[in-house]
């Protein structure tokens, strides 16, 4: 077992040297047909289990479940950016509210070309520029604003799209994503009111409904249903879909955008019906993968079901 | 005097999650609040044996702080725990009016706090909370030093009317007291004596404080007293007074912000009564950063080795009055008493 071990130890540190571990391909930001985002989201999601492996703390079943909606937002022409220049000021941003699923930002920020993948190796260790919750103070190149207080995110969220909207009159949009359990936060609802009360039709609130967090089921620790209807009620143009499907990711994400060009007056929710840890076997609709990384066999096994 | 050994190390949260299973117990009205971290904080254990008494409330801080204070307005004693983090900066104003303005009998525990919380990085680092609670009037606010202490005080919270918090963490740290060890609220424990300096120090920096007197013994001959400060909130003015006043040089050391924690509190009391020269242990008013939690004490300087030199520092202070050779007049001689009549 110690022998396995170290071997598998020195594997890894020979992959990560040679760049096999991390290998440094990145993906264009470009109108796709469905079934190419299968690749990304893999390649998302393989990044996930390696920088959460090495990184031995970290929120694995977020992050994997998201992948398929990351993969369409970042790779199908989608949110606009330059990762060349990534203040670009034309850019529409992307908040991560739920912070503490930012394994799959940082890797698919890697694969878009912001930093180099490699990097993804030193996920949450002294020094990093990837922090255990997205660190705007790192200046890591895509991250737009610190998280990990959950239901902030959003609020700030609502003050970009208002400050694009009636200060700056650009035709920028705001992409922001919450958990679930995230909902819980009164201060969740206040970013709907306020959003609704301006008719924020650049912003594009994507719910990540996984009905998990960390103490169990969202609906048993204190449900938030139906979420529907309370975003209707906030005046919310709402679309409700199965977030690993990618012709409903897609054609949500192009409502969003047909919303905003036509000035609708009402901001946009994608409720996107998830699976934590998705698609790994053992990980999948499992509550207790909210918040812990993959062991080495773990992590080999989840490698191997990505092949 | 006690004679502290290392006796292993564990996460003072077991102290917590142990006190209010013995207390769910002792007391049918000690009811506990989760706010979706109940596995981190080990309000688990309280839950699993007393589920008719425990509310899940869900990642609603603000919300969780209030119905408790609701709970504790109809008799009962309510626990609320979550990270440091958010059960005193999410919810301070709620703190603020809500448990204290109504000196409600609201118990309040701090987990995952400071820098040892580690890899999550600054955000769940809870460095400043201290200074917020200490300025809030009713609040009791205890920093136990090991897993038997935070035991022993969050015990001792529930025997008295009024708000507490209790501050607590998440890795394993030292574990040196025992049973026997004299623990009250508001008494500050002399854990060595010494007559050079004297060490006030609370959380796990009580350890790193013994290992400094232990080395400055050793290596320098000097003799440093070592204070644990349990208590933020009411603080123990006489030991502290006393203290300063036989060793004439302080250091504290406490695992948050240099500004505002126990330096703050210790330089509040002896500007009052007893000024001497001190030296502040702390984190150096900065954010934190992912990193293991021994990396990030080495890192941001609190460690023994920080209070070592921090105590001869204040020595040299001391020994030299450094910065306190300008002759004040007397200004008793000047004007006459008769004009503070006001
Ligand atoms: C204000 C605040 N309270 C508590 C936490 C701790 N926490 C981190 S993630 C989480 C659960 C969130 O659930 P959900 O939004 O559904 O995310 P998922 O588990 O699906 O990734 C909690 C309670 C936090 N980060 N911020
Ligand atoms: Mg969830």
């Amino acid at each position: 077992m110690k022998f396995k071990k170290i071997l598998f130890h020195n594997f890894v540190f020979f992959a990560i040297t040679m760049e096999i571990f991390f290998e440094p391909k990145v993906f264009e930001n470009k109108k796709r047909k469905p079934e190419e985002f299968a690749e990304i989201a893999k390649e998302l999601r393989r990044d996930v289990i390696k920088s959460l492996l090495l990184a031995k703390s970290g929120h694995s079943g977020g992050s994997l479940g998201t992948a398929d909606i990351f993969a369409v937002l970042f790779f199908g022409g989608f949110l606009r950016y330059k990762p060349e220049n990534p203040k670009w000021e034309k850019r529409d941003r992307f908040v991560l509210s739920a912070g503490h699923i930012c394994p799959i930002l940082y890797a698919t920020l890697a694969r878009a070309g912001f930093f180099p993948v490699a990097e993804l190796a030193t996920l949450r260790k002294l020094g990093s520029r990837l922090q255990g919750h997205p660190a705007l103070d790192t200046e890591l190149p895509g991250i737009e604003t610190s998280a990990g207080s959950l239901g902030q995110g959003i609020s700030i969220a609502v003050g970009m799209a208002l400050s694009d909207k009636y200060l700056d009159k650009n035709d920028r949009r705001v992409f922001a994503l919450t958990g679930d359990g995230e909902l819980q936060e009164g201060s969740t609802w206040e970013a709907a009111m306020a959003a609704g009360n301006y008719k924020l039709d650049n912003l594009c609130w994507i719910v990540d409904n996984n009905d998990c967090q960390i103490d169990g089921r969202v609906r048993e620790v204190m449900s938030i249903y139906p979420i529907d209807k309370k975003f209707e009620a906030f005046n919310f143009d709402v679309i409700t879909i199965d977030g690993h499907n990618y012709n409903e990711i897609i054609n949500a994400f192009e409502k969003f955008i047909n919303n905003h060009n036509n000035q609708i007056g009402k901001p946009t929710v994608i409720i996107a019906k998830t699976k934590m840890g998705f698609p790994i076997s053992f990980m999948t609709d499992n509550y207790e993968w909210h918040g812990i990384p993959p062991n080495e066999e773990q992590a080999l096994r989840a490698l191997a079901e990505l092949q | 005097m006690e004679n502290f050994k290392l006796l292993g190390k564990k996460a003072t949260r077991f102290g917590f999650a142990e006190a209010l299973v013995e207390l769910g117990e002792k007391y049918p009205n000690v009811v506990v609040l989760g706010a979706d971290v109940t596995g981190s904080v080990l309000t688990s254990f309280f839950r699993d044996k007393f589920p008719d008494r425990f509310f899940s409330i869900g990642v609603a801080e603000q919300n969780a702080t209030t119905i408790a204070v609701g709970l504790a307005l109809s008799g009962k004693i309510p626990f609320f725990a979550t990270y440091s983090a958010f059960s005193a900066f999410r919810n301070a104003d709620q703190l603020r009016i809500s448990v204290c303005y109504n000196n409600a009998n609201v118990k309040i525990g701090g987990g995952h706090s400071g820098i040892t919380v580690g890899p999550d990085g600054a955000t769940h680092q809870a460095l400043e909370e201290l200074s917020l609670l200490r300025t809030l009037p009713n609040m009791t606010l205890v920093v136990p030093c090991d897993y038997i202490e935070t035991r022993k005080a969050t015990l001792a919270v529930a025997e008295f009317f009024g708000p507490a918090f209790v501050r607590f963490g998440r890795a394993p740290v030292p574990w040196f007291t025992t049973e026997e060890t004299s623990f009250k609220i508001g008494k500050a424990e002399i854990f060595r004596e010494g007559k050079d300096v004297a060490i006030v120090a609370c959380g796990l920096m009580v350890w790193e404080a013994l290992v400094a007197a232990e080395e400055l013994w050793k290596r320098r001959g000097i003799s440093a007293m070592v204070i644990n400060n349990h208590t933020l909130k009411p603080i123990d003015v006489k030991t502290l007074v006393d203290a300063a006043k036989l060793c004439g040089a302080v250091v504290t050391a406490e695992e948050h912000q240099v500004h505002g924690g126990l330096g703050g509190a210790v330089a509040e009391v002896l500007a009052k009564n007893y000024p001497v020269p001190m030296e502040f242990v702390g984190m150096p008013d900065t954010f934190g950063v992912s990193g293991e939690p021994e990396e990030l004490l080495v890192k941001f300087g609190m460690t023994w080795r920080e209070i070592y030199s921090s105590a001869l520092k204040v020595i040299e202070r001391r020994d030299n009055k450094i910065g306190s050779n300008h002759v004040y007049r007397k200004v008793k001689d000047i004007a006459p008493l008769s004009n503070d009549i006001l």
